[in-house]
This record gives C-alpha cells, sequence and structure tokens, in this order.
C-alpha cells in the first residue's frame, strides 16, 4: 500500500489549523480533496494554493487531502510544506511574502517587561496574540511541542515570523535545547526574528555555538540585522555560570526556568518561594554585572490574578525587570506591577527637576536637598520616568 | 398559493415580497418612517357561566384539551420558549395533530431551538405549514434550504406582540407551559418542580388567543399566587408528567467567556460606555446571557465599585451575575423577561425589587415608551456587520438561518446600542461590504466593538467627541476592514438562489429583508 504523508491537525476542538495528507502516485495528476468549514468562501483560493505550492515542490502525481478548520494561508502552506518534505528529500522552502510590519528589529535595551508564550504549533493562539499588546511573544518550539512534531513547527514558526502581524511585540523564539537547537536557526534566523531564546542554558560555551551558527547563517543569506539572545537559566549548573553567559555576546536579557531549576534540586515550587531565592538574586545579580536585563519565570495559575500581581510585586523589588507569562490576561497586572509606583515616580520627577534646574545655572553638580546625584541615578530617574509613562502610570 | 409575491425594493435597498404566504404586507419604508392608524386585535368574548362553577378546568390529556379547543387544518398554534433547548410542549403538540391527522398548522413559536427538530417531520408530512417566530439551528437550516411548505416569518420579541396585538397574526389555540398552576389555570414559572423563571413571553397569547391550555407538572391549591397567567384567561388545564428540562435553559452561554480575545472585547466594551460618560449613578443598562455580554457585566461592576456607581435598573435575560449586582446593592433593580439559572429564579421569586417584565413593556414599538428604548447602553452579539453599520442576527455568511432574532432589533431603540463582536470567526471576516441579510438598519447601531479596535457609527458625532481622547483604540470602520480583510482574504459570495424562504420583519411590522434559498 502506498505511503501516506500528514501533518498539522485536526479535530473537533482544533482551530485554524489544518491537516493535509499526501499520497505520492504514479499518473494521474494532482488530485486535491478540501474538507473546509471555510470551503464556500475560500475553497478555490485554498486549492489554488495547493496547487501552485506542489508544483514548486516539483510535485506532479498525488492525492492530497486537506482537512480544514479554518487556517490561513500561512499555515496551510506549512503544513503543505511538513508534509511534503516527508515524502520527498528537497532543501527547498515555499515562502509566502512577508508582511511589512513583520521587517523592523529590535534595540538591546528595549523593555522586556512581559513575554508571552505561543505553543509553537498551535496557530490559532498565535492569530490574535499581539493585540494583547505583550512587550514580546515568544513562538516556542520547545517543551510545548511533541517531539513528533518538532519539524511541522518550526515550519509553521517560520511562516508565522513572516506573515502574522504581532502588533509592534517583539518576536522571539525558543528554539530546543542544543544540539538540536541549532537545527531549528535555520529556520529562524532569515525571517527577522528579533531574538531567540536559549533553554536549559548551562555555560557561555552554548551562547558561543548559537553565536556561530547565526553568525554563520547571516553570512550564507546576507543579513545585516542583529540578533538578540535571552538564555534561560534552569539548573543549579546554570546559577553558578550565569555570569560568564550573561556577558557572552548578543546577550541582551538573562531569564530563570523555576520548573526545571526546582527539579534539579530535588524540591518543590512552593508559593513563598524560598527555595529559588537564592538562584533568583544570583540571576539578577549576574545580569546586572553584566548590564543586562535579568527576567523572572513564569507564573503559572492563570485564575489567581491576586497572586500573580503579589508575585510580581516580589520579582520587581528582588530587581527583575519583567518575566514571562503564558496567558494574555496575566499582561496588564505584569506591566501594571513592573511599573514604578507612586513613590518611585515622585523621587525620580524630584531629582529630573533638580538636574534640569542645574544644568539651566550651568552647575556642575546636581544635588536634591543635602544629596548629590551623580549621573547614573539621573538615569535611572529617566528610566524610571519612561517605564511609568509606558505603564500608564504617567 | 405562492410562498412570496410581488418583490418591491424597500427603503433599505432590499428586495421584498408585499405577498407572504398569501398575505398582504408592507414593504419597509424607513427608520420611524411608519405609523398604523387602525385599530387593534379585540380578543374572542368569553362568558363565565361557559367555564366550570367550581373553577375546576382540568382536562385529562393535551389530546382532549386541544379537541375540546376546536384543533382544526390550518389553525395557529402558539407555544412560548422559557424552558429553550428543554421544551417539552411544542413536540408534544404537533405529534397529538399528527395522530389527529391535522394539517397545514401555522406554528407560532417565540422561540424555537435544537429540541424542536421533530417538527421538521410535521413539516414533512404537511402538519406543519410554516413558522412564524425565531428560527434557529436544526429548523433554521431546513428552512433555509427551501423545504418549507410556508415562507418562514422572522419577527423580533417585541414584534411578536406587536403583530398579535395589531390583529395581524391571529392566534387560535394557544399552549403555555407553566411550572406551576392551580386547577383554575393560575399559574406561573417560579413554583413547581421545574421553574423557569418569569413568563413574559407568554402575554400576548394569552391575552388575544382564542383558546388558551395551561399546561404543568405541577399542581398546587388555589390559588396559585404570585399568577402570571391568571385563569380568568384560562380555557383548560392539563397535568402531564414533564413538560421541559430547566437545566437546558442555560445551553452554554451563561459562563463568562475563557477567550482572552472576547475578555479584550468586552473589556472595550466597559470601557467606552465609561469613557462615554454613560456610566453614572442612575444608569439603565442591559446585557444579555452570552459569554461576552457577561464578560462586559463583570467588567462594569468592577467599574462600578471602583467608582462608587450604582444602577437603577438592568435588563435581564438575568443571570446569578445580576443577582450579585443587586445584592451587593449595584443595582436598585433587575427587569427581568427571561431568566436563567436558580439563583435568578430565587431571586425572582423572592426579591420585589427583580420584576419580571412582559415583552410589551420591554420591547414592543407600539409600548407607549418601552424599557429598551429608555436603556443608556445595550451590548449585544451579531453574526454579521458591514461598513454601513447594519448588523445581522440571523444568517451566517453563507446565507443559513442558524441564529433566533430574539430582541435583537428591539434593543437598537436604546441611547447607546454596542454591538460586541470578533472582527473574524474562522477566517471568516465579521466586517462585510454588506451584511448577508439584514436584521438591524445600520443608522440605530452605534458603535461595533472588536478586539482590533472600536467603530463608532458616524452619526454619533456625540459619542465620537466624548471618548476621541480616551485612548481606546478608534478605528474608522473601512480601515479596520481593510486589515481583516489582509488577514483573513477577501471571501467568496456565497451563491445564493432567487427563490424566498423567509422574510425579515422590522419592529414596526414592515418587511426589512428577505432571506433566499441556500444553493446544495
Amino acid at each position: 500500500m502506498a505511503k501516506i504523508f500528514e501533518a498539522g491537525n485536526y479535530g473537533k476542538a482544533i482551530r485554524s489549523d489544518c491537516k493535509v495528507s499526501i499520497e505520492l502516485t504514479k499518473s494521474g495528476g494532482l488530485k486535491i480533496e478540501l474538507d473546509s468549514k471555510v470551503k464556500v468562501y475560500f475553497g478555490d483560493h485554498i486549492i489554488s494554493l495547493v496547487k501552485r505550492e506542489l508544483e514548486f515542490f516539483g510535485i506532479k502525481n498525488a492525492k492530497i487531502l486537506i482537512e480544514d478548520r479554518g487556517s490561513l494561508d500561512y499555515v496551510i502552506a506549512a503544513r503543505i510544506e511538513a508534509a511534503v518534505k516527508q515524502a520527498v528529500d528537497t532543501d527547498k522552502e515555499y515562502l509566502l511574502p512577508a508582511i511589512p510590519e513583520n521587517t523592523n528589529h529590535t534595540n538591546k535595551d528595549r523593555y522586556r517587561r512581559s513575554r508571552l508564550y505561543l505553543p509553537g504549533n498551535t496557530p490559532k493562539l498565535a492569530l490574535n496574540a499581539g493585540i494583547h499588546k505583550p512587550d514580546g511573544i515568544i513562538l516556542d518550539l520547545e517543551d510545548s511541542v511533541a517531539p513528533v512534531k518538532k519539524k511541522e513547527a518550526t515550519i509553521l514558526v517560520r511562516n508565522a515570523l513572516r506573515s502574522v502581524n504581532f502588533y509592534g511585540a517583539e518576536r522571539m523564539v525558543r528554539i530546543n535545547q542544543l544540539p538540536m537547537g541549532l537545527d531549528d536557526l535555520d529556520y529562524i534566523v532569515p525571517h527577522n526574528v528579533n531574538l531567540i531564546l536559549v533553554p536549559k542554558c548551562e555555560s557561555a560555551e552554548q551562547i558561543k555555538a548559537v553565536n556561530h551558527k547565526i553568525a554563520e547563517i547571516k553570512k550564507e543569506k546576507k543579513i545585516k540585522y542583529e540578533i538578540w539572545l535571552m538564555p534561560i537559566i534552569e539548573s543549579a549548573l546554570g546559577v553558578i555560570n550565569s555570569y560568564q553567559i550573561a556577558c557572552a555576546e548578543n546577550v541582551v536579557a538573562l531569564a530563570i526556568g523555576l520548573e526545571d531549576y526546582t527539579a534539579d534540586l530535588g524540591t518543590q515550587r512552593t508559593k513563598e518561594g524560598t527555595e529559588t531565592f537564592f538562584a533568583r538574586s544570583q540571576v539578577v545579580n549576574s545580569a546586572h554585572a553584566a548590564k543586562i536585563q535579568p527576567i523572572d519565570s513564569v507564573f503559572s495559575d492563570i485564575n489567581d490574578m491576586e497572586a500573580l500581581k503579589q508575585n510580581v510585586l516580589v520579582s520587581k523589588s528582588l530587581g527583575f525587570a519583567g518575566m514571562g507569562c503564558i496567558h494574555p490576561r496575566q499582561i496588564p497586572i505584569i506591566h501594571e506591577n513592573y511599573a514604578p509606583n507612586e513613590k518611585e515616580i515622585d523621587k525620580a520627577q524630584k531629582i529630573i527637576k533638580a538636574y534640569n534646574e542645574a544644568k539651566e545655572k550651568g552647575l556642575g553638580v546636581v544635588s536634591l536637598g543635602s544629596k548629590m546625584i551623580d549621573a547614573p541615578v539621573v538615569k535611572r530617574a529617566q528610566q524610571t520616568l519612561e517605564l511609568a509613562k509606558i505603564g500608564g502610570k504617567l | 398559493m405562492k410562498k412570496a409575491d410581488k418583490f418591491v425594493i424597500n427603503a433599505a435597498g432590499r428586495m421584498v415580497p408585499t405577498i407572504v404566504n398569501g398575505k398582504k404586507v408592507i414593504p419597509f419604508k424607513g427608520v420611524n418612517k411608519y405609523r398604523p392608524t387602525h385599530k387593534g386585535a379585540a380578543p374572542r368574548v368569553p362568558t363565565c357561566i361557559d367555564y366550570p362553577k367550581d373553577g375546576n378546568k382540568i382536562i385529562k390529556t393535551l389530546k382532549e384539551a386541544l379537541i375540546k379547543s376546536g384543533l382544526k387544518d390550518g389553525m395557529t398554534i402558539s407555544t412560548h420558549h422559557h424552558y429553550r433547548d428543554g421544551d417539552y410542549v411544542a413536540n408534544m403538540v404537533f405529534d397529538i395533530a399528527a395522530e389527529l391527522g391535522i394539517k397545514n398548522l401555522i406554528w407560532v413559536p417565540s422561540a424555537a431551538f435544537p429540541c424542536h427538530k421533530p417538527i421538521i417531520k410535521h413539516i414533512e408530512s404537511g402538519v406543519v405549514h410554516h413558522i412564524e417566530g425565531s428560527l434557529n439551528g436544526p429548523l433554521g437550516n431546513f428552512c433555509s434550504h427551501g423545504k418549507m411548505t410556508g415562507l418562514g416569518y422572522l419577527r423580533s420579541h417585541g414584534g411578536r406582540y406587536r403583530a398579535v396585538a395589531d390583529g395581524e397574526l391571529h392566534i387560535d389555540i394557544a399552549v403555555m407551559a407553566a411550572s406551576a398552576s392551580d386547577m383554575t389555570g393560575n399559574s406561573n414559572g417560579v413554583m413547581g418542580k421545574h421553574p423557569f423563571g418569569p413568563m413574559a413571553f407568554t402575554k400576548a397569547d394569552v391575552k388575544y388567543a382564542d383558546r388558551t391550555i395551561v399546561v404543568t407538572d405541577s399542581l398546587v391549591d388555589f390559588p396559585c399566587y404570585p399568577w402570571e397567567i391568571m385563569g380568568n384567561d384560562v380555557d383548560f388545564v392539563v397535568i402531564l408528567d414533564e413538560i421541559g428540562n430547566p437545566e437546558k435553559i442555560v445551553s452554554g452561554t451563561t459562563r463568562i467567556t475563557k477567550s482572552p480575545d472576547r475578555l479584550l472585547i468586552a473589556e472595550y466594551c466597559a470601557k467606552f460606555v465609561e469613557a462615554a460618560g454613560i456610566l453614572k449613578n442612575g444608569m439603565n443598562f442591559q446585557a444579555g446571557a452570552g459569554g461576552t455580554s457577561l464578560a462586559f457585566v463583570h467588567f462594569i461592576k468592577e467599574m462600578m465599585k471602583e467608582k462608587g456607581i450604582k444602577a437603577k435598573s438592568v435588563v435581564g435575560g438575568s443571570t446569578k451575575f445580576l443577582v450579585d449586582m443587586m445584592k451587593e446593592g449595584l443595582t436598585e433593580f433587575i427587569f427581568d423577561g427571561q431568566t436563567f439559572g436558580l439563583e435568578a429564579i430565587a431571586s425572582l421569586r423572592d426579591n420585589p425589587n427583580h420584576i419580571p417584565v412582559g415583552i410589551f413593556e420591554i420591547y414592543d414599538f407600539h409600548a407607549k415608551g418601552n424599557i429598551a428604548r429608555m436603556s443608556d447602553v445595550i451590548v449585544l452579539g451579531s453574526t454579521e456587520v458591514d461598513v454601513n453599520f447594519n448588523a445581522n442576527c440571523v444568517s451566517h455568511s453563507d446565507g443559513r438561518m442558524l441564529h433566533g432574532i430574539g430582541g435583537f432589533q428591539n434593543c437598537m431603540l436604546a441611547k447607546c446600542t454596542i454591538l460586541a463582536v470578533p472582527s473574524f470567526r474562522d477566517r471568516i471576516p465579521v466586517i462585510k461590504d454588506e451584511v448577508t441579510t439584514l436584521v438591524a438598519p445600520g443608522e440605530l447601531v452605534d458603535v461595533i466593538v472588536t478586539e482590533r479596535g472600536i467603530c463608532i457609527n458616524p452619526l454619533r458625532k456625540d459619542l465620537i467627541e466624548a471618548t476621541k481622547n480616551s485612548g481606546l483604540p478608534i478605528r474608522d470602520i473601512h480601515d479596520l476592514k481593510k486589515e481583516i480583510d489582509s488577514i483573513c482574504g477577501i471571501p467568496n459570495k456565497p451563491k445564493l438562489s432567487d427563490e424566498a424562504v423567509a422574510v425579515v420583519e422590522w419592529i414596526d411590522g414592515t418587511i426589512l429583508d428577505t432571506i433566499r434559498k441556500v444553493e446544495k
């Protein structure tokens, strides 16, 4: 019996996705069957996409079944490519035009208060992620993707980077744990990704390897833009090596993942978090020493917004600049509570006022009351006010 | 007899019949342009000496009651939908009619639900000629494929009362489920084994039908009080083992949505209401029992608490959420036409400020002032809207009638009507160039709120002015449509046949649009 190659997902609870099944045949041309709830509206359009793509891959004879639950073109194209690549050996990539909104690049110091995790192989969650205004979105290839789905997920994530409007959020991808994660880079680097998260990072050498691979791809594809790195510290060894990791090239933020870290310690995560206090403080300290952003772990109870708020306040007081989130409703709570409080804003305003007055009078020394104010303090006050502004407190 | 004949183009630019099921009808003339001047329907005049002196009107079986009511070919039979998808009564009535060999009945439910799927076989066998009333699910789909003998006739809740009271829709026999009744027919929906709430949808039927049969599964001692239906209006009482399943009233819609996108829509609605200056002491508002509407209530409630604001009234579909608001002192009254859930039923029964209201008072265009029109804001869902703010709530973009018309049109009279919709569903854009079925004229839709922005009707300069510095994502509807089309692609227009399968009546009784047969 002829082998059928499949990619994608189909089922009652599945939305915005499709399953593609391809069976190569010897003759008879392309026999395309489309089962879709949007067939009356987009049937012709989808069939024509399927034909163009199969032609691109040089497939002339095949039976193709598309079982669709309202997926967009970039999803259908990714699923076809993933099925084709099981059937034939090809390095070709079927790329739809990249939308202009997804060609911008980000600054090293941009705010990274919230980063929303999206399972890389679940298109329905990606479509509207940007409207919730996280600072960053993470298309995840690691823990949220089943081992058998890794390959199709990389193709889908590549297409999402080109086609889904994330409305200004920094476009991040969490690759797989090294060395597998290095192969993911081929699909990610050429498509305007802004930042790559390196999971379970334990040494600066790993970051070096990632940088090396990125540089190779950039050279080959003649890419000029910067791609930032955010290693995730998730083990006892990673915590110990965190300063070296933080100092590695292109690293702009250091994140901590507490589920794996507590597992490594053989302990349980508690609400109070005493078991992770050292690791969190170490990561904060390493990041600040390397002048990059320390980023906290996710808070996993999506129904308890009050507990999230308390968690953010503790995180902020430890020195973290942001945290991960797993549900869009967490975003406003995170932004609001990492933002400076009234006391901090008041103090910052006073410092800036004193600084401006001193500048006007041509004074070299700035003082507030009896205290001298030096340049780093002024800079921090400016940052506080900007953070207050984007957090809606000014 | 042609189902629909003598088509003309009405004031909304829609081709509509002027003859429907053999009767003359008036095409839509424009919003507030048509005022009938005739006198209304007059009910049959009964005489007390024709009824038992002891007040006992109990008849052994529903069949016997229908026969005694004079059931015959071509009659119009009404039922109400307070049990929603848990109603048993309508199916029983038409099963009996089929058994008696009756043909060509017209069924006038206040709404039909998926549980009424068995009526399809009665239409196919000729027992039922057509349905006039809110259609959805399997019956709507059946009608959309042109399989109903007569033309479907969609009236809003208020429009149904109006048609009966105007004399346009004469009910021969009303079969009214009551969760408790005494032998005389004094009855309500809050007592007995299976309470369902107020009986708003029975009022026109009981007042104007030639014969009224009350069916109940809970006979109580005389007098059954409070009585929403008075025994004086009732011809026969039938006691059955079961009349409906109140657990099916809920049908999945009475929980706050968990979808982050829908929560965002609801939050935008609430913030808009605040920014527009509508959120103030003594406000009156209405929000349905759908997931997004409930989330809107949740956000409004938080704002009210924070700002110390108290509403005068909230109009239900009442839910636990509204009851909690009243308990917390955030609203003084609940006006209730339909209850969802046991907490709301208990509140209606026990709290004098939880007031059952009839459809006439809430929705009827011929009421001397109605509650919906006095509402400061109403938030509703919709299947489609267009760039001219026209709205559709009955059909999908492929033309299939899958959703009830309900009180949608009646709510358009509120001071601010907000449609809360996702901008696309499964790649199908919700914002169109032109709605597939016109259910509400664009000049009455004030605001469309989506997850990607808020569009204010250009006619509402006051709302545009009030919210211009609110920081809310207020957008031109054409601009939003462009964005949606760039995400979804531009869908093909489904092919619809020229054959009419149903008409949509406007609240004033004129014909607003025609629903066409869906090609296979």
